[in-house]
């Protein structure tokens, strides 16, 4: 017990006992079927960041074809549905999910813990494999006969598995088996990541003491186990419908002029297994959000994250709440109207506990020593395009204002803003912020400073005009927007705008990809901690870290995570291993 | 010091989008003019927050940027600021949150005046059914559909002999009196949407929703279809007529004539032929 560190407050903290790791021993097992955690990551993110690629050129033809309807002739309905469709699963499930959860929960859970790596490290390699096999047969999709599914991303029965939508043959089959596969893969992650934050930390590292990054990853992962086995059950009961014959979701319906033998099954129970889902899912995209944008907002600005347990209660709400505001979705899905006052009390309730974040991360800047670098710029546009996201979520989920506004492009408009671009600006961020400790190089600025001006003012430009074309009676997910006389010429001009903002922002992405490959062998050396902060990934003992993280011992904690410009310190961070400082206070911090 | 400026522009910007653009709400048709209403109040306390938000931010970035020699405050928690800035907020949600339950609260109970007309979607067709003099709609069923009863009318129910059954034709409503929307779909998921009346419904297949609305402007208004229904979704259009009660009359008393001579075309034809035997 005698050399047992004591924690700030006092308290004896528990040993943690040193792992044995699996040591690769050949080039496949280092580089492919890799288990180290640090690999397994570069593999999730270099997928899905491929994945987001492709994802936005299927954007560029929906945009095209919006602006220009026919212009393009391989652009037909059936074309424009399937672009929509893939577009939108990718970007939610193959791209948001798997970069922030397996991307950055792989990489900077076991560093920012003290842990030597995952506590599975064999089902954290499973889990990337399931990954890839499952956006093999998403992408498989577009070869099979009928092309993939055109049902939209929420997959809305009887439509998805009716005539009139493309990719009923195969498409959804496909669709429908991609997601179990995923799900199946993300459970052996979600696993990790939430008895590694449970059972891995280091010596001193408290609950209380660890990066807000590590809260919301850890959160958004007990969310995803609870909210993806509803979208399992779901995908499983369509697929019985589609195949067997079943009408879990199919009433009596008649198919171009024929009936079906269907009958009995409900349309809106799928939606309620889909949004019991996909309400969670935004906050399992947004809280590792939430979280990584607190850690680059005090680092860059030299201060304490203003109010941690504020912000950690916050998560913790965020992600409670987030479980019972589902039915937002369906205010005029045609479920019991009456549900509609309890779901707009939760969900406006769900505002409070994200405005304090808001409130803490720019209190945070307040009496700080802001550095403009590329990462603080992509936190500043995060906190402004999902504050206008967020806001915009009040409209739609005070259920009355949602009448005349669901299905329009205000409900395209604000997802895209507090879900695409507020999450995909603080990837940006955090990529120009941790690539340094991936490869020992930093991405080069002037490049990063075009990417974060373009990429942040084109994405405003094109997603806040179009709220106001909701406002003016345009559906969503129409092949063409057509004429009515309610539409006014210059719309079709706005449409064109937003048409050119898009190919704007998606060419700027080519000088993100390039910095990322040209700074691997051209980027300035950035030695250890080249932002001076103070959580463990920046302390390991060499960069990049070695398999097992950290040296021969683990480092143990004696601090939270925040100690910027603490007074009388020598320096303007005291990293978390640190011992007391003589003089210093002990109980003034977590 | 660009990036305060890009901030105050972002802020003052869409302000001033909002106000200038011209692209806005439709002129309104119907007695929903609450919604309106209450979009309007969460427009001004959302655009405060928004523009207060970004403001402070361009200020921060501005006083307390990095200059040699400067140092951050050190201040882990302030539990005063924090508890009124949760209370504050709490009160704003709640002056959202009210007229919107309230309003919702109304949308939902149907006024016992309101007559009620049946609206149909079909891939990708608006069908329309009025009662007839009876004031009552028949049931229908699934099993019934048929070329000539493309909306499953039960024959043997005696409420549906005389309603009014309209496809490919324009809806006409009365101006000034409460409608409830009935309504039905065959095949998949539609949603019955025209702009003017602000109010709008999914429509299931399997069971039957509604909603209601007081028309109170005459025109002529585009009727949309606002849940995807396959690849026709955008071209799923029809028109409403909105006239004054005499010219819905008249209109009313021409389709039941109609309906009636289609109905008694035949058997009357049958009732002769047995006449003459």
């Amino acid at each position: 017990m005698v050399d047992v560190p004591l924690g700030v407050a006092g308290v004896p903290l528990a040993e943690v006992e040193d792992v044995e790791l699996y040591h690769p021993k050949s080039w496949l097992t280092h580089y492919v079927f890799s288990q180290d955690a640090k690999i397994i990551a570069v593999q999730y993110s270099v997928t899905a960041l491929s994945i987001g690629l492709v994802a936005l050129m299927l954007s560029w033809l929906m945009r095209l074809q919006l602006a220009f309807p026919g212009a393009l002739s391989f652009i037909d309905a059936d074309a424009y549905y399937q672009l929509i469709t893939m577009h939108g699963m990718m970007m939610v499930v193959y791209v948001l999910t798997a970069l922030f959860l397996g991307g950055f929960g792989n990489y900077l859970i076991p560093l920012m813990l003290g842990a030597r790596d995952m506590v599975f490290p064999y089902a954290n390699m499973l889990s990337f494999w399931f990954y890839l096999l499952a956006v093999v047969v998403l992408f498989a999709s577009f070869a099979v006969p009928g092309g993939p599914t055109g049902a939209g991303w929420t997959l809305y029965p009887p439509q998805s598995i009716t005539a009139g939508t493309p990719g009923l043959a195969w498409g959804i089959v496909m669709m429908l088996v991609s997601l179990m596969i995923f799900i199946i893969g993300f459970t052996m992650g979600g696993l990790n990541y939430v008895v590694t934050v449970l059972q891995g930390r280091t010596r001193g590292m408290t609950l209380m003491r660890m990066p807000l990054t590590v809260w919301g990853i850890f959160t958004a992962s007990v969310m995803a186990l609870l909210a993806f086995p509803a979208l399992f059950v779901g995908a499983v009961m369509m697929l019985f419908d589609r195949l067997l014959g079943t009408s879990f979701f199919m009433p009596e319906i008649i198919e171009q002029g024929a009936r079906l033998p269907y009958g009995g099954g409900s349309p809106i129970l799928f939606q309620h297994l889909f949004w019991f889902f996909g309400h969670p899912e935004v906050y399992i995209v947004a809280l590792p959000a939430f979280g990584i944008v607190s850690d680059l907002i005090s680092v860059h600005a030299r201060r304490n994250i203003f109010g941690y347990r504020m912000m950690v209660w916050a998560i913790v709400a965020i992600g409670a709440l987030s479980f019972v505001v589902w039915a937002h979705h369906m205010y005029v899905s045609g479920m019991n109207p009456y549900f509609g006052f309890f779901f707009a009390t939760t969900t406006l309730i769900i505002a409070i506990p994200t405005a304090i974040k808001v409130y803490n991360w720019v209190l945070t800047l307040w009496r700080g020593d802001i550095h403009l670098t590329t990462p603080m710029l992509f936190a500043l546009a995060f906190i402004v395009t999902f504050v206008n996201g967020g806001l915009t979520g009040l409209f739609l989920g005070n259920v009355v204002v949602d009448v005349p506004l669901s299905d329009t492009m205000f409900v395209v408009a604000h997802f895209h803003m507090v879900m695409g671009v507020a999450p995909i600006l603080v990837i940006f961020g955090a990529i120009y912020h941790w690539y340094p400790k991936v490869t020992g190089r930093l991405l080069s600025v002037p490049l990063g400073q075009f990417h974060f001006w373009v990429t942040f003012l084109g994405a405003y430009l094109i997603f806040f005009p179009m709220h106001y074309l909701g406002l003016m009676g345009v559906p969503r997910r129409y092949y063409e927007m057509g004429e009515t006389a309610i539409y006014p010429p210059s719309a079709h001009d706005l449409n064109i705008f937003i048409t050119v903002m898009a190919l704007l922002v998606g060419a700027a992405q080519l000088a993100f990809v390039f910095n990322l490959i040209w700074s691997l062998r051209h980027g300035r050396p950035a030695g250890g901690n080249p932002w001076r902060a103070c959580s463990l990934e920046w302390q390991t003992s060499a960069t990049p870290p070695p398999h097992g993280n950290f040296g021969k011992e683990l480092p143990v904690v004696y601090r939270w995570a925040y100690d910027y410009n603490v007074p009388g310190a020598p320096e303007d961070f005291i990293p978390q291993n640190q011992p007391p400082l003589a003089g210093e206070i002990a109980s003034r911090a977590p | 010091m660009h990036v305060v400026l890009v901030l105050v522009v972002v802020a003052v910007g869409s302000v001033l989008f909002h106000f200038l653009s011209p692209w806005w709400w439709t002129p309104i048709a119907s007695n929903w003019q609450y919604i309106d209403d209450t979009i309007i109040i969460t427009f001004w306390i959302t655009g405060v927050v928004f523009v207060a938000v970004l403001l402070f931010m361009a200020y921060c970035v501005w006083r307390f940027r990095h200059r040699e020699g400067h140092r951050a405050a050190f201040e882990p928690e302030n539990r005063r600021l924090e508890t009124g800035l949760t209370v504050i907020t709490g009160l704003g949600v709640a002056a959202m949150l009210a007229p919107g339950l309230f309003v919702w609260n109304h949308f939902i109970t149907v006024p016992p005046d309101a007559s009620a007309i049946e609206i149909v979607g079909q891939q990708w067709q608006w069908s329309f059914r009025l009662p007839g003099q009876d004031g009552k709609l028949g049931k229908t069923r699934v099993d019934s559909i048929t070329d000539d009863n493309p909306l499953g009318l039960d024959k043997n129910d005696p409420d549906g002999r005389d309603d009014v059954v309209l496809q490919g034709e324009d809806l006409h409503l009365p101006i000034g009196k409460p409608i409830k929307v009935l309504l039905r779909s065959t095949d998949v998921l539609h949603d019955f949407y025209v702009p003017e009346f602000r109010a709008k419904m999914d429509i299931l297949p399997g069971s039957s929703t509604y909603f209601w609305l007081t028309p109170t402007r005459t025109g002529t208004f585009d009727i949309l279809c606002a849940e995807l229904c396959g690849t026709g979704h955008p071209y799923m259009r029809g028109s409403v007529v909105v006239e004054e009660q005499v010219a819905y009359d008249a209109w009313l008393d021409g389709q039941q004539r109609r309906m009636l001579a289609q109905q008694d075309g035949p058997t009357r034809q049958k009732g002769e032929v047995k006449a003459q035997q």
